[in-house]
């Protein structure tokens, strides 16, 4: 290893400790914050880990999200908090596995409507159980585990996207998935087996969003299925990984980070017209900025003779 | 506009996300410096979202009647001097996340004295245990929970005013037998619920209650949000020709339904609809066709408070708005508690405001009301268009209930 690479691996190792030590000096409000941003920045990120290199826009981040809120509903109450989550993985991994098989011979557009449809499906089956079976619809969820359990589950599987992010990247199939996205055909050609590549890693994608919903459900005690699949998840994550730029692992944790504090400012200052607001900024988003944050800091990085813009100083 | 001027520049975006981040840390700068020279009340309703509507009706138009009211008195009586109120609101977009955060923030940032309740069963759960381990009291007048008396002993904190699933199933079932009794009605029941909390929640505790009371369900089926198509399930049931007709349906429905029964002639002798029977937009909907009708909620309207209440509501709104005839008046009464407490204690003491509205007994709009184990005694379940007001008829035992008109007249062309 080089000794900056040491350097590095330090700086990070620090930056990880300085952050676990976090709840015991911050206020409520602040430890919410920072739930917030680690909730969006792992969502962010495990949706960039599949959209990012097959360019496929996944929109069911709800129904995965919502799955794993559901599972914790369930079976909180009943069984140990690990066990809960490991039911939720399974169930996650389980889910993307038939919905990839069964989708991803699918091409672009196709792909994006299925996904928006797979939530409200989800949410529907869910309905449609408890209303003719268990006669219940609204769970209650008390369990014991504090805002900062949640905030570390959220840390650690901030850390594990991250690695498992960077594994993929330098492994065959993150060289196969590459290809894909570049050409699919291309990539059949080599003799990839382009289905079984992307439902790998559509799965793996799938299973960080199911946890970070399990994680999240204990801090509303009551879950239903609208407060479960809500579909502005799906479009936030989305937005924030192309403000960040989805082709970098990194990326879209650059996006969500901003955008999170940006929609808490407007909400704050703002209440009336947050929602307008937020509206404007993703059409800026998408038209001004179509490769991120971090596809224009590698434009402008390697045009080196041309000085970067000046920023404008603040009215 | 920060914001609209320099979106263009990317550079210029994240410098705004930065001092977005700078603009949030410069709020827990702000202290309160003075001496309590207002009381700051938080609130964060659902201003866009599912829960808006409901929040419009029921909620934002009392906090503001309220907060108005009082300061227009001097403000809030708090020992021998008056202190305005002051408010600090927040959209939570009717997401429990949002609304989990934005309390969060009223508490810690903010540091408000008060904090007034979210719109919804749900909202209102999702904020439970904030509010318990901040201290607040939590007077929650829009949550409908059968875990209302299990949720009081875990946060002795929080009230629950508009009571449980089951409550309301039971007042309309033990009405049902004393009609019966009286010989008003035959035992044929034909009963529809929407697939949503409230409709499976009602439902679910009706089916029992009318079985355990021998009446007939002859027809029991449940459909999904947004129906459009109702006239098939009016038509069954018409067929069937029951005695009485249970929907226990959600705004667009209970509208739906009506219309439905008036146009094909289904007139039984009890016609029970579900949220929004109550609302001022049936009135205006149906006219002389509300006759009869009966729904949950009600109100005792021939109270002078009520009657009191009913016109300062229509002053008070812009677009000279009525109240809902069932959880509006039990809000602004737990604002009404609120204050009582407030001034009895005489300043800003949460844990003995607590305290007093456990144990006080508070003059409001609807009636006396002395909590028992953090839950009111009584509720208004079953209430009945009568000469254009919607009257509370059950528990026929509540002070103010009016005799039902039974069987319903029979439907007049619009």
């Amino acid at each position: 290893m080089s000794p900056t690479q040491i350097a590095a691996l330090a700086a990070g190792g620090a930056g990880l400790v300085v952050l676990a030590l976090l709840p015991f000096y911050i206020d409520a409000y602040y430890l919410s914050l920072s739930i917030s941003l680690l909730q969006f920045t792992v969502l962010a990120t495990a949706w960039g880990l599949f959209s990012g290199p097959t360019r496929y826009v996944s929109l069911a981040t709800t129904a995965f999200f919502g799955v794993g809120a559901y599972t914790v509903a369930v079976l909180g109450e009943l069984l140990a908090w690990p066990l809960v989550l490991l039911i939720a993985t399974a169930i996650g991994a389980l889910m993307a596995l038939i919905v990839g098989i069964s989708t991803l011979r699918l091409s672009g557009l196709h792909f994006v409507i299925f996904t928006f449809g797979l939530a409200e499906l989800v949410r529907q089956l869910v309905i449609w159980y408890e209303v003719n079976k268990t006669r219940v619809l609204g769970r209650y969820v008390f369990v014991d585990i504090t805002q900062s359990d949640i905030y570390w589950q959220l840390l650690a599987l901030a850390v594990a996207v991250f690695v498992i992010g960077w594994l993929i990247a330098r492994s065959r199939l993150g060289f196969a998935l590459r290809i894909i996205g570049e050409d699919e055909t291309v990539a059949k050609h080599c003799g990839i087996n382009v289905t079984l590549a992307k439902v790998t890693l559509f799965t793996i994608s799938a299973v960080f969003i199911t946890l970070v919903g399990a994680i999240m459900a204990p801090r509303w005690t009551y879950i239903e299925p609208s407060i479960a699949f809500n579909p502005t998840i799906s479009f936030q994550v989305v937005i924030m990984a192309l403000l960040g730029g989805a082709h970098r692992l990194w990326g879209p944790a650059v996006g969500s980070i901003p955008l999170t504090l940006l929609f808490e400012f407007l909400s704050t200052r703002f209440p009336a017209t947050s929602t307008l607001i937020i509206g404007i900024v993703f059409l800026l988003i998408v038209y001004a900025l179509p490769s991120g944050v971090v596809g224009l800091w590698e434009r402008v990085s390697r045009r080196k003779p041309e000085p970067p813009v000046a920023p404008q100083v603040q009215a | 506009m920060l914001w609209e001027e320099n979106m263009v520049s990317s550079v210029t975006r994240l410098a705004a996300g930065l001092a977005a981040i700078a603009g949030v840390a410069s709020l827990s700068a702000v202290e309160p410096v003075l001496a309590q020279s207002s009381v700051k009340i938080g609130y964060a309703l659902s201003r866009t979202g599912p829960n808006a509507g409901g929040a419009a009706v029921t909620t934002l138009p009392n906090y503001e009647m309220w907060v108005k009211e009082v300061n227009a008195a001097g403000g809030l009586k708090l020992g021998d001097k008056r202190v305005p109120i002051e408010v600090v609101q927040y959209d939570d977009r009717s997401s429990a996340e949002e609304a989990a955060k934005a309390l969060d923030r009223l508490i810690t940032q903010d540091k408000v004295d008060f904090i007034l309740p979210p719109w919804g069963t749900g909202l209102n759960l999702a904020v439970g245990p904030i509010l318990n381990k901040a201290g607040y009291p939590h007077l929650a007048s829009t949550a409908v929970t059968d875990r209302a008396p299990e949720l009081a002993k875990r946060w002795p904190n929080s009230f629950w005013l508009l009571g449980t699933s089951a409550g309301a199933s039971n007042t309309l079932v033990e009405l049902l037998v004393k009609l019966r009794g009286e010989g008003k009605i035959g035992d044929t029941v034909a009963m529809v619920s929407v697939a949503d909390g409230f409709g499976i929640d009602l439902s679910a505790a009706a089916r029992p209650a009318l079985a355990k009371a021998n009446f007939k369900l002859a027809y029991d089926k449940t459909y999904p949000v947004g129906t459009q198509d109702l006239s098939p399930m009016v038509n069954e049931a018409k067929a069937l020709n029951p005695d009485v007709f249970i929907a226990f349906s959600y705004p667009p429905d209970t509208l739906g339904l009506t219309e439905q029964a008036r146009i094909a002639g289904f007139n039984p002798k009890i016609f029970y609809t579900g949220v929004g029977t109550a609302f001022p937009l049936y009135k205006s909907k149906f006219g002389a066709n509300t006759e009869g009708v009966m729904g949950i909620g009600g109100w005792s309207g021939d109270s002078a408070a009520i009657k009191d209440y009913l016109a300062r509501h229509k002053a008070a709104s812009a677009n000279g708005a009525e109240p809902d005839r069932w959880a509006s008046a039990v809000t602004y009464a737990s604002l009404q508690m609120l204050q009582q407490a407030i001034e009895r204690v005489g300043k800003i003491d949460r844990e003995a405001v607590i305290k007093d509205l456990q144990t006080g007994t508070f003059d409001t709009v609807i009636g006396k009301v002395k909590l028992e184990n953090n839950l009111p005694t009584k509720h208004w379940w079953v209430g009945q268009w009568q000469g254009g007001e919607f009257y509370g008829v059950g528990p026929a035992s509540n002070e103010g209930a009016r005799a039902p008109v039974v069987p319903k007249p029979a439907w007049k062309a619009p």
